[in-house]
């Protein structure tokens, strides 16, 4: 692990203010911040992360999850994803979060995971983990290892010729189909993204995987309420029962009206490039009988853009088969 | 090996009466006692060089690059100098001499560093030991002795839960941490609370009868 001086900051312009310094918020910052850990630590240790400086957030106040002013959920940056899955509220009004979070990482990891952590969580694509090969996305211009080689885990739907990596998190497909959006305080004051905007797909520049630039703080994150009557799911699949990361997940979320669907949303997991909102899945659902025969047809929407690579063919027909099951799964709750 | 020769003259708690595997049972028993028990006298007869783990920072050699720090663990507070790299696992192993929590992938991944921080559960590879300042720190000494041991350390010895004994110490903290999580009472719920703890021998079956051992029973 490369040297880094270690500071820790109590209030949030203090930690803009450090992290400003930095040339980029993305890949290569010399400074980042610091809250659970459990990411970042690992990929220092591999020197994937090399940052000069950590700034420690920890003192901040932002671990609170409290009702927002929109009738929904608002969850502080620095609120442990345990705390987050045992919430009442998330367990009764959004299942759907609390399911994939507790599908993710272990109880460990979730103890000292944050929201926003998870949020900005990075790829587990063995070729950005392991230096000692080119990786477009740790080092733009050195090529993509995963192209042509083990890639049985990469994404399948927003890749592209300079990067195929998957976005590993199971909190942020959730929060895709729940259309959060994220809080944050930069160098220019506060500003609101909408998930849907937050992350970028890797085309040229896989280096750069949000929209935060230098200074950016995520403060706290929100969720909309669902409409009365809403039911959620997330079902995730994947090599082992726990603790392994998404072959396929899906996240849905689902009104049904005079035995319509009146109200619907789709997300998918460990086949994308970020965490994938089908609009064509919900498109093609929308105002529809729930039918195993309509759950097909917006599956086959939601991976009708799919390229797999030469291990990874077997995601296409996994996730349409997942996004099935969820379906029927959520519906037979409705 | 002379721990061993030593502890077998004693007699046999009734924890102990096993009928078929009592050899077995009495060498994995000081396997977890000598994962609760502190090195320190061992190590001090081997080793009376050491620097002591604790004491007044300014009083320490100052090596370029070290911070001084404080860490709570197991009830004690230490005044420490380390790197600012180092994890909380690394310190309480190099530095506290308390080496019954294991390092095993260094990653996060396996469990074996696995601590309780502030009650909860952590691997301990992943925490920088300057950031948990201020933070209560137990570790598998602090949770029971080889003449007290935890019913939960009593479990495992009783259900052979275990073969190396490498994972044990984190199969452990695990364990009594999820007697406080909101789990269910099934064996399934025990395997998904502990699948963050690898054991690559397979003990697994023995070690989910000795959590549910001890759940039944609180």
């Amino acid at each position: 692990m490369h040297p880094f001086d270690l500071i820790s900051v109590d209030s949030i312009q203090d930690a803009v203010k450090a992290q400003s310094s930095s040339p980029t918020a993305q890949q290569g910052a010399s400074v980042r911040y610091i809250a659970g850990g459990t990411n970042l630590i690992d990929y220092m240790k591999l020197n994937v992360e090399t940052p000069a400086k950590l700034v420690d957030i920890n003192g901040l106040n932002l671990t609170a999850i409290e009702p927002a002013a929109n009738g929904g959920l608002k969850i502080g940056a620095l609120a442990r994803n345990t705390d987050v899955a045992y919430h009442d509220t998330v367990k009764t009004q959004f299942p759907v979060l609390s399911l994939a979070i507790l599908s993710g990482a272990s109880t460990q990891l979730r103890n000292m995971a944050t929201t926003a952590g998870n949020l900005l969580q990075k790829t587990r694509c063995v070729y950005y983990r392991d230096t000692a090969y080119g990786c477009n996305k740790r080092q733009p211009g050195t090529g993509c290892s995963a192209i042509g080689g083990h890639n049985r885990i990469m994404a399948i739907l927003g890749t592209s010729d300079k990067c195929i990596a998957s976005n590993p998190s199971d909190q942020n497909v959730a929060l895709a189909a729940l259309d959060a959006t994220i809080h944050v305080t930069g160098a220019k004051g506060e500003h609101t993204i909408p998930i849907a905007q937050f992350y970028l797909l890797p085309g040229n520049t896989p280096e750069r995987e949000t929209v935060l630039e230098p200074g950016d703080l995520v403060t706290h994150i929100t969720i909309p309420a669902l409409p009365s009557g809403a039911k959620s799911y997330y079902l995730k699949l994947r090599d082992r029962t726990s603790y392994e990361f998404a072959l396929a997940s899906a996240a849905v979320v689902i009104k049904q009206s005079g035995g319509r669907i009146d109200f619907v949303r789709v997300a998918m997991g460990g086949v994308g490039t970020v965490p994938w909102r089908s609009h064509e899945a919900e498109k093609a659902l929308q105002g529809k009988v729930a039918t195993p025969a309509n759950f097909r047809t917006a599956a086959e929407a939601a991976l009708h853009g799919a390229r797999p690579q030469s291990q990874n063919g077997f995601k296409v027909e996994l996730a349409k088969r997942c996004l099935t099951h969820a379906l029927a799964e959520v519906t037979r709750q409705a | 090996m002379a721990e061993h020769t030593d502890d077998a003259s004693k007699p046999l708690t009734s924890l102990e009466k096993l009928s078929r595997r009592s050899f077995l049972s009495r060498a994995g028993a000081m396997g977890v006692a000598t994962a609760a028990a502190t090195v320190a006298p061992v190590v001090a007869s081997a080793e009376p060089e050491r620097p002591q783990p604790s004491g007044d920072p300014a009083a320490m050699p100052e090596i370029p690059g070290t911070i001084p720090i404080t860490l709570k663990v197991n009830g004690e507070t230490h005044q420490l100098r380390i790197d600012p790299r180092a994890t909380v696992l690394d310190t309480l192993r190099e530095t506290l001499h308390l080496t019954g929590t294991k390092k095993g992938c260094d990653h996060g991944q396996c469990g074996a560093c696995t601590v309780h921080v502030d009650g909860r559960r952590a691997n301990s590879c992943l925490l920088l030991a300057a950031m948990h300042q201020k933070a209560e720190i137990t570790t598998i000494e602090g949770l029971g002795t080889p003449e007290k041991m935890h019913p939960m350390q009593a479990a495992f010895v009783e259900h052979d839960g275990y073969q190396c004994g490498y994972c044990t110490s984190g199969q452990i903290m695990s364990a009594v941490a999820m007697l406080h999580e909101p789990w269910g009472d099934a064996d399934t719920d025990v395997k998904e609370a502990l699948s963050g703890n690898i054991c690559r021998c397979g003990a697994y079956p023995n070690i989910v009868a000795a959590v549910q051992s001890v759940r039944r029973h609180a």
